[in-house]
């Protein structure tokens, strides 16, 4: 067995997070690659028992490399009726399910809208899968008999004995998970345990209980060499902020107001306040960017992050960004839009925002993550752009990516790129006014701060006289003005690497190109395909605006392009207006990542037309 | 300490023509600030105006120091950024009755209840003057406007509430027919560590003129407004011949010259006692009607408590303390990493 997806699900009070965190980290410590996808219920308690109050965990690991968090699952780990029936459809058949009899029961049955008659072990519904069930209620209140702690206590760890199980089955070490435990209940020792008691309890009732005849063995993966640890996306994007605040020498500003699922960003942030890291939880998404807007004036790396309505509400200060030509960086973990939309659901439909969303011709470069560790990399490259060239950049990664997680080959801080601020020097009194708008070669103009004698000025949001900075209604000096800031930012494409071709031949009948989250999909599909003689390339963009210099070379060496986005066809329209080029769209609007099969269907349509 | 810095007031003057309209009450504020600025014992360089939009927002253009004329309300949010990981500059915030209160409202009540080091100073015309002529949240009821030819419905605000409401620290109205309060005002908010929050009653001579007369006019401003002195007694009339007693926590105005009051009476000016501010910033009576009290001018309310500069560089030290500066490949590599042999 190369790969296993396994899916657990249950109320969203069973601990389904933790567990599946757990058996993320302890897989990943094991050497196996993986990929997983967190399924939140939109509500923070919805009625427990209910189809609506499900929590759902995926991981797909295995000892090969893994792109995707699986499309389908082998193993269906459900606590509850409800989350069988919301997830049956995901299991492959023939497919493993392991359930908790005691959530199959009368209440729970009608909780989760089977009829009187219904039940799904004993009507047959089951009858195509390999079902084990164990009333792990009843197992774990039997376990901590005795240990003094009360009902309500040892029913919230049962989740350990599933975890327990399921580490018996793919014959995996507890250390990781007792470890944890003990860390975090040192202050209630008693509970620590207690859970663990359990979690080997239920790895005992794997031995003993004769459930399987073959336990399932998935050795390493053959990973590239190095040193890894398990990454989350939003845990990632906030680690790129602190190198890019140290490797720069600028003090990281943070202005940020909660929004699902860019919050995490902060929490993590707010953490790190030894980095010389200042978080601010702003009054709303306004006062988060314009407050990281006036650190950026005070010399800081500044910083802020939403999602969709939140960066709506951002607009007008970006547009003042723009303006000032002062180094900012929004990063967007988008969600289901429009308005309050999907918002614990995954979309990549701000890509239209982030280009082109604001009053005025103000461009603002655009970045994306192609996966959870890809976060790192990519907002540190918007930390560099927006400090060397002194504008606004966004940052798009998503909720897949950012509450996904899997292992990553960390660098060392010093093989990061450097980043380098250019600050206006003091001056004399008796100097030639100062020209804030004064630009280098590359139409940068320097960052002169507040403290630098001689360099006082005023800017703003009016259009201003090049150079000078002062206030201009002159009609030709706004022309030039909108030509050189749009000049500046088209400038990047020179200080970016060209793109290289992710995968398959470098040129052929069939270019995938991607952006953003659909990495590991696509990713897998060409692989797939190259390896059943399809003639198919793959490349995945993360300079959006500006793109490298290289793209229109690599479209023209292919007779289709195919764009697999999910929303309704935002980069196919940049890259047809660029290139005029008949791209294919592939659109999926669901709040869900793509299959892979779906892009290898998609593909073939194109390759056999 | 650094040498000592002489300024003159015109070392403040930038090169732009100032552009309000002419006799505008704009001009005497900005007079006076450039006169308070060589005081504050600040070096240019260290020195910030950050406003909105609206006629007052201009403000930064012709002071000669760092300036950012941002966008419309969120003045107070770019200048808390600047103050957090700036602490040692001077942040003075220029902002309007429709900038301050109406579209940039939620800034402002929350840089009031986290007290940054910044004094905002709130020109008040009672109407929208770069618009051209619709009516302000602190415009009258009823007032007729561009906008509301029929007279206003909305009921103004009272901007000092506003700010005592919001827990602000510094809390005084000055007007800019009265170059020497205003001054006093400035040097004292600037003195104060925290916001200081300063409403300066500001004729617009094109679309609302003579709004505030009844306040600066030499024949009706010793009936119509009191000048708050701390530890003095609250006087006011030509003759100073009227009070103010407190009566628990009713105000009542007696007349000094009927005998039944001597001064001892009156209530003395505790700028310390928010209660008391509470209840000054009350004597809001329309002008128009029949006036119970007059109108204060000063500082109402004063109060030492932590700014969040203060306290968030605090955090930042402590936590560099207690867990060491911050190691990028610690932070990088986790707690738990594995090794991919070749």
């Amino acid at each position: 067995m190369d790969k296993v997806t396994i899916l657990f699900a249950g109320d969203s009070g069973d601990g389904i997070q933790l567990t599946g965190s757990q058996f993320s980290n302890t897989t990943a410590l094991y050497g196996n690659d993986l990929s997983t996808f967190p399924d939140f219920p939109a509500e923070i308690r919805a009625p427990i028992g209910t189809v609506a109050g499900v929590s759902g965990f995926q991981i797909h690991f295995g000892s090969t490399e893994i792109y995707t968090p699986g499309d389908e699952c082998d193993v269906l780990v459900v606590m509850n009726a409800a989350a069988l029936k919301k997830n049956l459809n995901r299991l492959k058949a023939r497919g493993t399910v392991v359930l908790n009899l005691s959530g199959f029961d009368k209440r729970n049955l009608k909780l989760a809208g089977f009829g009187d008659d219904e039940n799904p072990i004993t009507d047959g519904t089951l009858d195509n899968y390999v079902v084990t069930q164990m009333d792990v209620t009843k197992l774990t209140r039997d376990r901590l008999k005795g240990s003094g702690l009360s009902t309500k206590e040892i029913d919230r760890s049962k989740n350990m004995f599933v975890l327990g199980f399921i580490y018996w089955m793919y014959n995996r070490n507890l250390d990781t998970t007792v470890n944890f435990l003990r860390e975090k209940f040192a202050k209630k020792p008693e509970i620590a345990e207690a859970n663990i008691d359990v979690l080997k309890a239920g790895y005992a009732f794997g031995e003993t209980s004769e459930t399987f005849s073959n336990r399932f063995e998935v050795k390493p993966a053959k990973m590239k060499a190095g040193s890894y640890r398990n990454v989350m996306g939003n845990q990632a994007t906030a680690m790129g902020l602190i190198a890019a605040s140290v490797k720069s020498g600028l003090k990281l500003f943070y202005g940020g107001y909660p929004i699902t699922p860019a919050s995490d960003i902060l929490h993590e942030l707010s953490r790190h306040k030894n980095f010389g890291v200042y978080t601010f939880q702003a009054e709303d998404e306004i006062a988060g960017i314009s407050s990281a807007i006036g650190a950026s004036f005070g010399g800081s790396l500044a910083v802020t992050a939403s999602s969709g309505p939140g960066i709506a509400l951002k607009t007008e200060a970006l547009g003042l960004a723009t303006m000032l030509e002062l180094p900012l960086v929004i990063v967007n973990v988008q969600r289901g839009g429009p308005s309050t939309g999907l918002p614990t659901k995954t979309e990549q439909a701000d890509l239209m925002q982030a280009i082109y969303g604001r009053n005025g011709e103000a461009p603002i470069p655009v970045v994306a993550a192609k996966s959870p560790s890809d976060c790192f990399a990519t907002v540190y490259e918007a930390c560099r752009i927006a400090v060397e060239h002194m504008t606004p950049v966004f940052c798009l990664t998503d909720g897949y990516i950012a509450n996904g997680a899997e292992p990553w080959r960390y660098p060392a801080a010093a093989d990061l790129k450097p980043i380098k601020a250019r600050f206006a020097e003091p001056r004399e009194e008796t100097d030639e006014p100062y020209l804030p708008y004064q630009r280098d070669e590359n139409g940068v103009r320097p960052w002169a701060i507040p403290g630098t004698p001689g360099v006082q000025h005023r800017i703003g949001g009016l259009e201003k006289e090049d150079g000078t900075g002062n206030v201009s209604y002159d009609p030709e000096n706004h022309h030039h003005m909108t030509k050189t800031r749009a000049e500046k930012v088209d400038n990047i494409a020179r200080f970016i690497p060209d793109q290289e071709v992710d995968n398959g031949p470098d040129s052929g009948k069939v270019l995938v190109i991607g952006w953003g989250s659909t990495y590991g999909a696509i990713k897998t599909a060409v692989k797939e395909m190259v390896a059943e003689g399809y003639s198919v390339g793959h490349i995945h963009l993360r300079h959006i605006f500006p793109m490298p210099q290289n793209v229109g070379e690599i479209i023209q060496r292919f007779d289709h392009v195919l764009i697999p986005e999910l929303n309704n066809g935002q980069l196919i329209r940049l890259i047809r207006d660029k290139f005029l080029v008949d791209a294919k769209p592939l659109n999926k609007i669901q709040g869900m990542p793509f299959k892979a099969g779906e892009i290898k269907d998609a593909i073939a349509q194109l390759h056999n037309d | 300490m650094a040498e000592e810095i002489i300024y003159k007031p015109n070392d403040f003057k930038t090169d732009q023509d100032v552009r309000w309209c002419p006799g505008c009450g704009d001009y005497s504020i900005l007079k006076q600030v450039q006169s308070v600025l060589p005081e504050i014992g600040l070096k240019k360089e260290d020195i910030a105006f950050i406003s909105g939009i609206g006629c007052s927002s201009r403000f930064p253009y012709y002071i000669d120091t760092f300036g950012m004329h941002s966008i419309h309300g969120r003045a107070p949010a770019i200048a808390s950024g600047l103050k957090a990981t700036r602490p040692e500059l001077g942040v003075w915030l220029i902002t309007g009755d429709g900038d301050g209160l109406s579209i940039g409202g939620n800034h402002l009540i929350h840089i009031l209840r986290r007290n940054f080091d910044v004094n905002i100073l709130l020109f008040n015309n009672e109407i929208y003057g770069l618009t051209k002529g619709q009516y302000s949240p602190t415009s009258e009821l009823g007032k007729r406007t561009k906008s509301t030819p029929f007279g206003s419905l909305d009921h103004p605000f009272n901007p000092l509430a506003v700010a005592l409401g919001a827990d602000a620290t510094f809390v005084a109205r000055t007007m800019d027919r009265d170059p020497i309060h205003i001054r006093e005002i400035l040097s004292e908010g600037n003195k104060h560590h925290g916001t200081s929050f300063i409403e300066i009653y500001q004729n617009c001579n094109v679309f609302n003129d003579g709004t505030f007369s009844v306040f600066t006019d030499k024949a009706t401003k010793p009936i119509t407004t009191v000048n708050l002195k701390e530890g003095e007694p609250l006087v006011f009339g030509a003759e100073n011949e009227k009070g103010i007693v407190l009566e628990g926590t009713n105000p009542r105005v007696v007349d000094l010259n009927s005998g039944d009051y001597a001064k001892d009476d009156l209530w003395i000016h505790d700028p310390t006692d928010r209660t008391k501010a509470n209840i000054l910033s009350r004597f809001f009576d329309d002008p128009r009607e029949e006036m119970h009290f007059p109108r204060p001018f000063g500082v109402f309310y004063k109060e030492d408590r932590f700014t969040y500069e203060d306290v968030l560089n605090e955090q930042v030290d402590k936590a560099r303390a207690d867990l060491g500066e911050g190691d990028l490949d610690a932070l990088l590599r986790g707690n738990n990493t594995w090794e991919i042999q070749e």
